[in-house]
């Protein structure tokens, strides 16, 4: 079929003559600002005496950080720490779009327990929840397959030996993770154009499709950044495991200082090594956020299509 | 199409249908035969709209009766008692129903082409390869075979109503429903649009247009209805309607439009 063009025809120039163009570079002087001096000046002379006096302090033990940073001991905590957070992000993702998805349900009983589950574990601190998880066997002597409501049971384990202080943490993390994450997800979805929705519906699609294929994949772009930051205070949030022995970087420095009572510089062992971490996470952050910001793409077409020149732009 | 070319593709009965207190339609009867374009015009917040997005329910109704292609849509008659649908048929009832947009709602994380091609993959379960091939013969057929791999940000208004077209038409429909598909556009826009809806018409689709322009239904259209405060004023042959309106009504709004 062919496409009528759009009217007009190119304007012709006949207006009064047009003087040539001359060239007129800006060079222009700055007008003083001495109270920015001034303030550059007190700030790097307040830096300069910080470092000083941190370099000069003798109970600082840099040695001792120094040999320290690459421990072995330091190192499993590291890896430790770094378990945790991407496991229980993912969890905590998985549980968030759930609850989201229960909350945004026509169904009240759907709704209710979404609500109940935010409600809950927003509303507990985390040390608490960390605490309550490693002492579930106090409430709950075993855990079993069966028949619910005392039935018997198929199969049986003790809690004394499935809650490790590493599955406590993890369940503590995760599930007190989803919980935030729901409310991201929930805002995620509410994003997306009801048009959106409303295409995808005449095409046919069931609610599933419409979520899974339209959706969910729009709702990204608002979700990603906000989990980018879940992502780099999870990193640190780790550090609570330390209260059940998790065996997460805090936990490995305070055994290693309460052996060699450096206690001080243990702890700055560890920071230098959080540092790094959310250093790192913040990164890939800035990159992931940029590619999204680009446009409404999902990460991968955005990838491919970057990946591809422009080729045939104009016919 | 088992009913006969006697039984029209859409007959809606004494629809009414209320958002809160406000009754927008009041009792609507309107038969779409096979093969026709009727044109619904009307002024804005006439229900002509919401009589459209009745057809495929996207709007639930609240008395009245509407069949397509013979199908009771959204309920199902046991005995003498009316059965909601379930999800899943309702789903199957809409997918031989096309439906465009006013504002396009293109899938703006796919690419022109991933447009036309999701309703054949998730629904239909078409394999990408004969989707890919059915999409790229249908972004032919409205002019826009070398825009496939632009995302519908990269495109115009126009271009993206003719993607959202060959999306809708992917689906194999026996009935397009067009919901101010020019509405939307810049002025120079219009008629690349309503060019690739004049061929669709050629085609013999049934077609069901709400929309503004009155050239498009005085050429292309088999019947005009105009629809105001819920009920249906005039109708007609678009021809002799737009030029002998009797409706005090439909004048006043002629004289508006036109």
């Amino acid at each position: 079929m062919e496409v009528t063009p759009a009217g007009g025809a190119p304007g012709s120039q006949e207006g009064p003559a047009v003087e040539p163009p001359v060239e007129l570079p800006i060079d222009a002087v700055r007008p003083p600002r001495p109270g920015r001096l001034i303030g550059a000046a007190v700030a790097l002379l307040f830096l300069a005496w910080l470092a000083y006096t941190v370099i000069v302090n003798e109970n600082l033990h840099w040695d001792v950080i120094v040999s320290f940073l690459g421990d072995g001991r330091i190192l499993g905590g590291l890896w430790v720490t770094i378990q945790l957070t991407v496991l229980s992000m993912v969890i905590g993702l998985v549980l968030g779009v759930l609850a989201a998805v229960m909350q945004l349900s026509d169904s009240p009983v759907f709704r209710g327990t979404s609500a109940l589950y935010t409600w809950f574990f927003r509303g507990t601190p985390l040390l608490v929840q960390l605490i309550f998880w490693f002492n579930i066997g106090l409430v709950f002597p075993s855990f079993g397959i069966g028949v619910p409501f005392g039935g018997p049971k198929l199969v049986e384990w003790q809690a004394n030996e499935l809650i490790t202080p590493f599955t406590a943490a993890l369940l503590g993390l995760a599930i007190n993770e989803g919980a935030y994450m729901a409310e991201i997800v929930r805002a995620g979805i509410r994003s997306v154009d009801p048009g959106q929705r409303e295409a995808a519906e005449a095409l046919g699609m069931s609610h599933r499709q419409v979520l899974r294929r339209v959706v969910l994949p729009q709702a990204m772009r608002v979700i990603i950044p906000p989990t980018g930051n879940q992502f780099i205070s999870m990193l640190k949030t780790t550090s609570m495991v330390s209260v059940i022995a998790g065996a997460e970087l805090l936990t490995v420095a305070q055994r290693i200082y309460l052996g060699n009572f450096e206690v001080i510089a243990m702890l700055i062992v560890a920071s230098i090594w959080y540092i790094v971490l959310t250093t790192i996470a913040s990164v890939g952050q800035h990159f992931i956020e940029k590619r999204f910001e680009r446009g409404h793409a999902a990460l991968g077409a955005r990838v491919r299509r970057n990946l591809r020149p422009f080729a045939k732009e104009p016919a | 199409m088992t009913a006969g070319q006697a039984e029209p593709m859409v007959k809606i009965r004494s629809l009414r249908k209320r958002f809160g207190a406000v009754e927008v339609l009041k009792g609507i009867d309107l038969d779409v035969p096979h093969g026709q374009v009727v044109c619904v015009v009307g002024p804005s917040g006439s229900g002509k709209s919401t009589l459209l997005r009745c057809v495929n329910r996207m709007e639930t109704i609240d008395s009245g009766r509407i069949w397509v292609d013979g199908d009771l849509m959204g309920y199902a008659e046991r005995g003498d008692r009316l059965h909601l649908l379930p999800p899943a048929d309702l789903c199957r009832q809409r997918r031989p129903i096309g439906m465009v947009f006013q504002r396009f709602h293109l899938f703006p994380h796919r690419t022109a082409i991933e447009n036309v091609m999701e309703g054949p993959i998730t629904v239909l379960r078409t394999s990408r390869a004969e989707a890919r091939r059915q999409a790229e013969e249908l972004l032919e057929r409205v002019g826009l075979a070398d825009r496939a791999d632009h995302y519908p940000a990269q495109l115009s208004g126009g271009q993206q109503q003719r993607v959202a077209i060959a999306r809708s038409l992917a689906m194999r429909p026996k009935l397009m429903l067009f919901d101010e598909p020019t509405s939307a556009l810049d002025p120079e826009l219009v008629q690349e649009v309503l060019a690739v809806m004049r061929d669709l018409a050629a085609t013999g689709m049934t077609m069901m247009v709400v929309t503004h322009e009155m050239g498009f239904a005085r050429e292309v259209g088999d019947q005009l209805v105009f629809v105001d405060g819920g009920v249906i004023v005039e109708r007609g042959n678009p021809r002799e309607v737009l030029a002998n309106p009797r409706n005090d009504r439909f004048r006043a709004f002629l004289g508006q439009v036109l």
